[in-house]
């Protein structure tokens, strides 16, 4: 049987084995569900009687008949105007008439006024304040979660082959490359599923919310870059679990041992999350292969970057990850069948145990 | 033809510390061997590099001539020292995943699962997860999982430790089943009672080094003394005073002793006939464990 055959045989154990595991339903379930409140929510906040400034006393009148509408009537127009900069109102109706808001069209407010008036947006272009914040931190939550969740079960699975003996039988039978293989394919596909679930979702209730078409303008490539990167990334790192799972003898000491691929995730986290404002960081950070998949679809988001940077970003992982494939696998066959307590990077590193 | 599994000047270190020496000896097909030795004298470490689990470094293993490759090494059978399944998986699902990484299609690994469970009587607990068994009965998965895709060689690290006397039978019928079909099959053992009554060959090691190897029956003759044991009915006394006789143990009418060269066992039984009847006489054999004795001294 070839090398392939066998991580496929491998594979399909992983994943029969992993969808009946309670903790991957649960996880699904749950990003699922944090998934539909991120593009629900604003709908929801943003929900209730729409609030606009009037100067002119009849038109005032008019919209009064509307139940969904919370009219404030001002001197002029000029006040009206100064309301809605001041995201005091939503919108405002000014002589002409003419309707003005900010970045999202008020469409409660056109379609009481029985002449279908101009509309104006004073920043159409601008996001949402609320999306501007939840993106970013969605994307970085989702990564590092899923990225985390699944590479440290690659590990555990791993760990439990040694543990349980079983793994000298295995190896006896098969190249512990395809042991490899198989492992990081299986859970690669869980959890790019769980991924690409969580963007459908994701894409589908924002045009349900009926969110802005400007925004979902943006969220899409968003996503759809974020959906790749997190591939690559979580590809890139996936030897690496699986060489720490083999340096470990007992589950016990897989915390420890599994230290610096949790940093690897870890921190690219925290990075992005607290310098997200600061532009040349995150431009910095965007590149680096380890927090690429958190920063550059953020920047993508914010509109920072140009189309070209994307490319080049994921190329760079793709170099990284055929580096860090190479080193996982080293570290995995040189600790594998060393069943004797702990194993150190450097001597698994330096011994190949098996012919 | 028959089918020769030969271990060939292997030898192997772990550090400086030399674990095997220029090991050889054959297995051969249709004969069950058994592999003795002390613990840590080297039978799991060789057994490890007939499976390709650990490599050696000098030396070889062939089959039928062959230097062994992933893809002999595949249809081999082997149940390693330290046992170990899935836990968490049904006994019947880990049996079919293992015929498959052995190369087995889904439905003959399924087929030979179902088979084999039966014939070593956990058909019932199939469907049950590994850990819900008893140790016994974990052991019987063990075998199982090392015999699902038929293998063409067959190499048991202590098959019979932990099993109780009734499993130690299916294991016996098991072993004798696969030698019957012309499979070289190797055991380890501690319980040299029982290597004695199934192996046809034995392999005896020690630090690190064969110290024989060949069939039991011309091992026993090359390592048998003229020994005699007679009984008779009142005390075997006298036969302190016979010509060419040695005494090695003398329990009032029960004796062991040796004959020089040149001295005729038959004169000995006559004596003892003379003096009173005599209820067994006969040459003594030594045992497997007073050959191991020896040799590894």
């Amino acid at each position: 049987m070839s090398t392939y055959a066998a991580a496929k045989v491998v594979a399909a154990r992983e994943i029969r084995v992993k969808l009946r595991d309670k903790t991957f339903l649960f996880s699904t379930l749950f990003f699922l569900v944090f998934a539909i409140g991120v593009t629900v929510l604003p709908v929801l906040f943003a929900g209730g009687p729409t609030s606009v400034a009037v100067a002119d006393r009849a038109t005032a009148t008019v919209l009064r008949q509307q139940d969904d509408l919370d009219v404030r009537v001002v001197a002029d127009d000029a006040a009206a105007e100064k309301l809605v900069r001041d995201g005091d109102v939503e919108a405002a109706v000014l002589a002409g008439p003419e309707v003005i808001a900010m970045d999202d069209r008020p469409g409660e407010v056109v379609s009481a006024l029985s002449s279908a008036p101009p509309v104006r947006l004073l920043d159409p272009g601008a996001v949402d304040p609320f999306l501007a914040s939840i993106v970013p931190l969605a994307l970085a939550f989702v990564f590092f979660f899923t990225s985390f969740l699944f590479g440290l079960q690659i590990a555990q699975s791993v760990t439990e082959e040694k543990q349980t003996r079983i793994v000298e039988i295995l190896v006896a039978s098969v190249p512990p490359r395809a042991l490899l293989a198989g492992k990081v394919a299986a859970l690669g596909l869980l959890a790019f599923v769980q991924v690409a679930l969580i963007a459908i979702v994701t894409l589908i209730g924002a045009r349900l919310a009926g969110l802005d078409r400007g925004v979902l303008h943006l969220l899409e490539p968003t996503i759809g870059w974020f959906v790749a990167f997190f591939l690559t990334g979580f590809v890139m790192l996936a030897a690496l679990w699986a060489g720490v799972g083999a340096l470990a003898s007992r589950p016990e000491d897989l915390n420890g041992v599994s230290q610096p691929v949790q940093m690897a995730v870890m921190l690219p986290f925290f990075a992005v999350i607290f310098l997200g404002e600061n532009e040349f960081a995150m431009r910095i950070l965007s590149y680096v292969p380890f927090s690429a998949p958190i920063a550059m679809p953020t920047r993508i988001f914010n509109g920072d970057a140009a189309g070209w940077e994307p490319f080049l970003a994921i190329a760079i992982m793709a170099v990284t990850a055929v580096g860090l494939l190479a080193v996982g696998a080293r570290v995995y066959e040189g600790s594998l069948l060393r069943t004797n307590g702990k194993t150190s990077w450097a001597t698994a590193w330096r011994s190949r145990t098996t012919s | 033809m028959t089918i020769v599994l030969n271990v060939d000047s292997v030898s192997r270190s772990f550090g400086d510390r030399a674990v095997l020496r220029d090991v050889s000896f054959a297995v051969t097909g249709g004969r069950l061997t058994g592999f003795v030795g002390a613990n840590g004298a080297g039978k799991t470490t060789t057994m490890r590099i007939i499976l390709g689990v650990l490599a050696a470094d000098a030396g070889e293993v062939t089959l039928d001539g062959r230097p062994l490759t992933r893809e002999i090494r595949q249809r081999f059978g082997y149940l390693p020292e330290e046992r170990g399944l899935y836990p968490k998986m049904t006994v019947h699902d880990q049996v079919v995943y293992l015929g498959r990484l052995h190369g087995l299609s889904t439905a003959d690994a399924d087929r030979r699962t179902t088979e084999l469970l039966d014939r070593l009587g956990l058909g019932d607990r199939a469907d049950e997860k590994l850990e819900k068994l008893s140790l016994g009965n974990q052991q019987r998965a063990q075998v199982a999982a090392a015999l699902v895709h038929e293998p063409e060689v067959l190499v048991l690290d202590e098959p019979f430790s932990g099993l109780d006397p009734l499993a130690v039978e299916v294991m016996v019928d098991v072993l004798r089943d696969r030698t019957a079909a012309g499979v070289p099959v190797l055991f380890s053992s501690h319980q040299l009672e029982l290597v004695e009554r199934l192996c046809d060959d034995l392999v005896i090691i020690a630090h690190g080094s064969i110290r024989a190897a060949g069939d039991r029956a011309a091992l026993r003759a090359r390592h048998a003394v003229p020994r005699w044991q007679l009984q008779v009915d009142t005390d075997a006394g006298w036969l302190r005073d016979h010509p060419g006789v040695t005494l090695r143990d003398l329990d009032g009418p029960r004796a062991v002793f040796d004959l020089a060269a040149g001295f005729d066992d038959q004169k000995v039984l006559h004596a003892a006939l003379e003096r009173g009847p005599v209820r067994s006489f006969g040459p003594v054999v030594p045992s497997l464990t007073e050959i191991f004795r020896e040799v590894v001294q």
